[in-house]
């Protein structure tokens, strides 16, 4: 009986060595351990055994068992990872195609311009003023000391709609709405962006729309230092902490003394490029103390006030900034130009 | 105004300053220099003065000419020339064999057609001169130099070619520096040098007549006082017109004047140096010699030296003879009494003509020249008179006549020299520095104004010369300590004061929020110009009814001559721009102001609202590999919308179909809210009219105007916390069939009616037509969600709801259940 049994063991095993399908194994353990199978064929033999010997044959017979399923169980084990491997396989997808789209629309690099630099003054104290882009002349000229036939006016030339009416030069004029809405009232710590308009050719560098920020302190005490201070402040983070300023002297009828205001150039650092002709600054600002005319006008007095004042232009920074060389892209609303900024 | 350094240096001393040096010195100052020019194109030494001793027709070309010239170097050139002009006799430049010409132009020896040639004859053109600035016999063939040339003597130095031209960009208050003599000063005061004045009085003596009287020539009167404050004239007689002295000539070429004759020459030149414009006048050509400064008559008729003839306008000031206009006051002289080949006796004219009057003029005329250019700006009453006085010594000199005795002149108001008083604490207040009382007088000593300083009252008393009308008050004098004390040494300084909070206002930060929304649903965001057609603004009337647009008074052209008053026209432009670049899918917004009147002029500004428009034509999601393309419908549109406004707690906003011009009757609605039992209009939405989008080549394109303002006052951004649900919710589908006019909302309203307080939302998930129900009939499918707050409902209780929601809807709208 035991011979039987071990002789069975091996040929168990040495079929389920062959065995390379999840069918032949099925088949296999019915062979061998069905309830018509071959191990309880040799235990139906166990009834003609001696009482002494049973317990013995039925440890070898479970051994045997033991042995057989052990080695079912390894092949059954190897088949599942088998089986999972070959699905995983079948299921490998190409990833280097593209993913599902998902719409991105871009912001217009002016306003993105525009934001950043509200967003540095606001972190500075100052609050954003806004006024009509149609304008009358005298919040446009008059109340900023250029009286009619002012020889600056031309530095200006005007859209008109009638005599007292025009498209506003410059978002100075909000300026002026503010501090007379201020009714002589201090601190004013405002900037002003908007949409300007000037008769000039549109070419490359030129538009007959375009936009600007300026910017307006008034308190007691405010010195030509304090502008350079907080222009200081605000190229640094907006062109980064390496920028320097230079002031130089210039001519506002709305400020004096004025100052152009250039900035370490953005594209070499102040080494001298192509951008900066070489000089390693850029003229980027105008800037000045906020003439007393114009403080009179507007009902503070200049002799207990004072006042500085700047301005920029949105488009020469976004230019600069993003190296476009040409304005009118700003106002085509050519795809191919404005989702270049559809990033954050 | 263009600054030829070595003129300049005549009168300030440059040895140790270069032009690169001078003219960042200038622009640091506040005088910008906007560029820097050689004179000298690029003509090389061995470019000489020639003498053609003679000329021979080359034996083999007929159009050649074969030259002896002479260039002082002992031993004659052959030169072969091909310039019709050149003649024996001829004085000329000669670009000698190893010399070079402007564009690297390197001069050899060559054969042409078997004759030798040892150089080239040159034109002015060859030279690299402005031909423009030449007298017109100079302009063709080769350059033929004056008959007294030196031979020998190089080009560089016979044209001063050695010299650097500093281009000023001057602002409009440093009209001082429209002359050398205020550019010496603004140059001295920064270098802290003297400044050279030209010697007049004592030629002014030696070239005398006294013989003569001025006053027996000429009488002056000023009739229009408001016009001109002060008026004088010299007589300068037996002058000989010929021209310039090549000295002179240079001088006005480097300032970019053309040189006509001796006379008009030093009337130039002497406007260039002092700034004070002057004319002369062929004193033998006026009948009386007694000149009226007045007003114009209207109407009454000049011809003014370009041979136009003008009419005038009783606002333009003129100088008359006697009755007779004679000249344009400081704007342009006349004709009949200009100065000829034949002149020999000249009446000189240096003036003040008020700058408003020269200004009005010359505008109303479209005539601007140097001297108009400078009245405007209001010259130097000081310099009239030393002007005049420079100005006769050198025509003089020049032309070869005597100066009559004495001037004649009238005034019609003096001004005494203006005082202006600064204390040094506000100098320093003003600009954040410390500097002492001697600093500063020693800069006010350097600008040339007179100051006295009281250290007592801490204060200066400064008196300001004519020749800087621009300094009038305190913050001008703390512009010039600034500038010469240097801005760089200013200090940088944070604002003393209060703390102020920073902040949008809350209509700015809904903007924000709309962009980067927008942005984030795909849109790109757009900016388009303000101006536009007037026919463009009619292409979608719907938006603002017919209201005139606001016109510009001189539009610069059609295209762009009213102001917009929709948003939509122009970005129908994009989306023909972009298909220009093949790019059919669009998906755009733009937030800007449009411009609203009822007003055919306007008496006062117009509305300017500020606009939200959106456009979505073409694919909504293009073709992938995963996915087809799928058209944008209405439905896009409604959705951004609807998520836009969701998004600032805009929740209730009402789409009813609307009929508006340009826009599809049928796919079209107007949103509106009401607020306070007011109806509120959003504005509008919908599909282009198929008309409007066939007339502008466009496919289905869906666009929508909404008011910004209106929106910002809607926003709603207080988030209203709810306890989550603690016990299940009850889901119930229902189809129903209704007539496919039923509108859904209508539906939902009623279901919502009669679902009450259990009913917690109620959503449409599907529309059905086709061949399964009756072709007038549509199937409604809406997602009923039921949940009481305070305990798990009962089946029974639900389904009774739903009973009556379905009895309700058959009764108002006959739909039934679809089975």
């Amino acid at each position: 009986m035991r011979e039987r049994l071990e002789a069975l063991q091996q040929a168990a095993l040495a079929d389920l060595q062959n065995v390379e399908t999840q069918q032949q194994l099925n088949d296999l353990r019915i062979q061998y351990l069905g309830k018509k199978g071959e191990l309880t064929e040799v235990l139906r033999g166990m009834a003609q055994l001696s009482a002494e010997e049973r317990p013995l044959v039925g440890q070898v017979t479970n051994e045997t068992r033991k042995a057989i399923e052990d080695v079912i169980e390894q092949k059954q084990a190897l088949f599942a990872r088998l089986e999972t491997e070959r699905r995983l396989q079948s299921e490998t997808i190409d990833v280097t195609l593209p993913g599902r789209a998902v719409r991105a629309g871009a912001l217009h690099p002016l306003n993105k311009i525009i934001e950043e630099v509200e967003d540095i003054f606001i972190g500075m104290g100052y609050t954003v003023e806004e006024g009509p882009e149609v304008e009358q002349d005298h919040y446009n000229f008059e109340m900023l000391n250029l009286p009619k036939d002012h020889p600056a006016r031309d530095m200006q030339d005007t859209f008109y709609v009638t005599e007292e009416i025009l498209l506003r030069t410059h978002t100075s004029p909000v300026q002026v709405r503010t501090m007379l809405a201020k009714k002589g009232e201090v601190p004013v710590k405002i900037i002003c962006p908007g949409r300007v308009y000037r008769r000039d050719d549109d070419d490359a560098t030129h538009s007959h729309m375009f936009t600007q920020i300026e910017g307006l302190v008034i308190d007691k005490k405010v010195r030509m230092s304090d502008l350079k201070g907080t222009l200081l402040q605000f190229v640094k983070q907006m062109f980064g902490e390496q920028t320097q300023i230079r002031l130089r002297p210039s001519f506002f009828p709305f400020t004096e003394p004025s100052a152009e205001v250039d900035v370490t150039c953005v594209m070499c650092k102040g080494h001298g490029c192509r951008v900066c002709k070489q000089t390693g600054w850029l003229e980027i600002l105008g800037s000045g103390m906020v003439h007393p005319r114009v403080l009179e006008m507007a009902g503070y007095d200049p002799q207990e006030y004072s006042g500085f004042a700047f301005g920029m232009g949105v488009e020469r920074i976004a230019m600069l900034k993003y190296g476009i060389d040409d304005i009118r892209h700003f106002y085509t609303g050519d795809l191919r130009f404005l989702r270049q900024f559809a990033r954050l | 105004m263009n600054v030829s350094y070595q003129w300049l240096s005549q009168y300030v001393d440059l040895q140790d300053v270069d032009s690169r040096t001078l003219a960042e010195l200038l622009t640091r100052g506040g005088v910008e220099v906007d560029a820097v020019e050689s004179r000298n194109a690029g003509v090389s030494e061995g470019v000489l003065v020639g003498y053609v001793k003679a000329r021979e027709k080359h034996p083999n070309a007929d159009k050649l000419s074969v030259c002896t010239v002479d260039v002082g170097a002992g031993e004659d050139l052959q030169i072969v020339c091909g310039a019709q002009n050149v003649a024996a006799g001829q004085k000329v430049p000669v670009a000698t064999v190893g010399s070079v010409l402007p564009g690297d132009f390197k001069i050899k020896k060559a054969k042409l057609r078997d004759v030798e040639s040892y150089g080239m004859i040159c034109s002015a053109k060859e030279l690299g001169l402005n031909e423009k600035m030449l007298p017109k016999e100079q302009q063709e063939g080769i350059l033929v130099l004056p008959a007294d040339s030196e031979i020998g003597r190089t080009i560089q130095d016979f044209f001063g070619l050695a010299d650097e031209v500093l281009e000023l960009g001057l602002t409009p208050n440093r009209s001082d520096c429209l002359s050398m003599l205020g550019v010496a000063y603004e140059v001295a005061a920064l270098l802290g040098r003297d400044v050279q004045l030209p010697e007049v009085n004592g030629a002014l003596s030696a070239l005398a007549n006294g013989d003569l009287s001025a006053a027996d020539h000429v009488k002056v009167n000023i009739e229009a006082s408001e016009g001109c404050s002060l008026y004088s004239a010299r007589i300068i007689d037996g002058v000989r017109i010929a021209p310039s002295p090549q000295w002179l000539q240079n001088r006005l070429l480097a300032a970019g004047v053309r040189p006509i004759n001796n006379v008009v020459d030093v009337t130039n030149f002497v406007m260039l140096e002092y700034g004070q414009p002057l004319h002369a006048f062929d004193r033998l050509r006026l009948s009386e010699g007694i000149i009226k400064v007045r007003f114009a008559r209207e109407g009454e008729s000049l011809e003014t030296l370009d041979g136009q003839v003008r009419t005038l306008q009783s606002s333009m000031l003129v100088i008359a003879d006697g009755e007779q206009a004679v000249a344009l006051a400081g704007v342009m002289g006349g004709a009949s009494s200009e100065v000829t080949a034949e002149t020999t006796r000249i009446l000189l004219e240096s003036a003040k003509f008020a700058g408003a009057v020269v200004r009005k003029t010359s505008r109303q005329l479209g005539l601007r020249s140097e001297s108009s250019l400078r009245f405007e700006k209001e010259v130097n009453v000081d310099a009239v008179m030393a002007a005049l006085d420079r100005a006769a010594v050198l025509i003089a000199e020049l032309a070869g006549g005597t100066i009559a005795e004495g001037i004649v002149s009238a005034s019609t108001a003096t001004t005494d020299p203006l005082t202006v008083g600064i204390k040094l604490t506000k100098i320093n207040d003003y600009l954040g520095t410390s500097l002492t009382g001697t600093e500063v007088q020693a800069i006010f000593e350097r600008l040339r104004l007179g100051s006295q300083w009281s250290s007592a009252d801490d204060a200066f008393q400064v008196t300001i010369p004519k020749r800087r009308g621009d300094i009038s008050r305190d913050v001008d004098l703390i512009e010039e300590v600034a500038r010469l004390y240097g801005y760089d040494n200013i200090p940088t300084s944070l604002v003393y004061g209060d703390t102020t909070v920073g902040a949008l206002s809350p209509a700015q930060a809904v903007r924000r929020t709309v962009r980067r929304t927008l942005a984030g649903f795909g849109l790109d965001e757009v900016i388009n110009y303000s101006f536009t057609h007037p026919q463009k603004s009619a292409v979608v009337p719907g938006v603002y009814g017919d209201k005139p647009a606001v016109k510009l008074a001189l539009p610069m052209s059609e295209e762009r001559s009213v102001l917009r008053q929709s948003l939509i026209p122009h970005l129908l432009d994009v989306v023909a721009h972009n298909r220009n670049h093949n790019q059919a899918d669009v998906a755009v917004f733009e937030i800007g102001h449009v411009f609203v009147t009822d007003e055919e002029k306007l008496s006062k500004l117009p509305e300017q609202p500020l606009h939200l428009g959106l456009l979505l034509t073409g694919l909504m999601q293009s073709a992938q590999w995963l996915q087809a393309g799928r058209a944008v419908d209405f439905f896009d549109l409604k959705g951004v919308l609807e998520r836009l406004l969701a998004s600032l707690g805009i929740f209730d906003v009402t789409y009813s179909l609307h009929a508006a011009d340009g826009f599809h009757p049928g796919r079209t609605a107007q949103l509106t809210v009401e607020r306070n039992g007011q109806t509120v209009v959003l504005g509008v939405a919908g599909q282009l009219h198929p008309q409007v989008q066939q007339e502008q080549d466009l496919a289905d394109t869906y666009v929508a105007e909404l008011d910004m303002y209106v929106i910002a006052s809607l926003v709603d951004t207080q988030i209203a916390y709810r306890a989550l649900p603690r016990f299940p919710e009850s889901k119930r589908d229902l189809a129903l069939v209704v007539g496919r006019e039923v509108a859904s909302s209508t539906m939902v309203d009623v279901i919502r009616q009669v679902g009450g307080e259990l009913l917690q939302s109620v959503q449409v998930f599907d529309v059905y037509t086709g061949e399964k129900i009756d072709a007038s009939k549509k199937s409604v499918a809406f997602s009923l969600v039921f949940r009481h707050d305070d305990r798990t409902l009962q089946d029974e209780e639900v389904q009774s709801i739903i009973e009556r929601i379905l009895q309700a809807l058959a009764d108002t709208f006959a739909a039934i259940l679809r089975s």
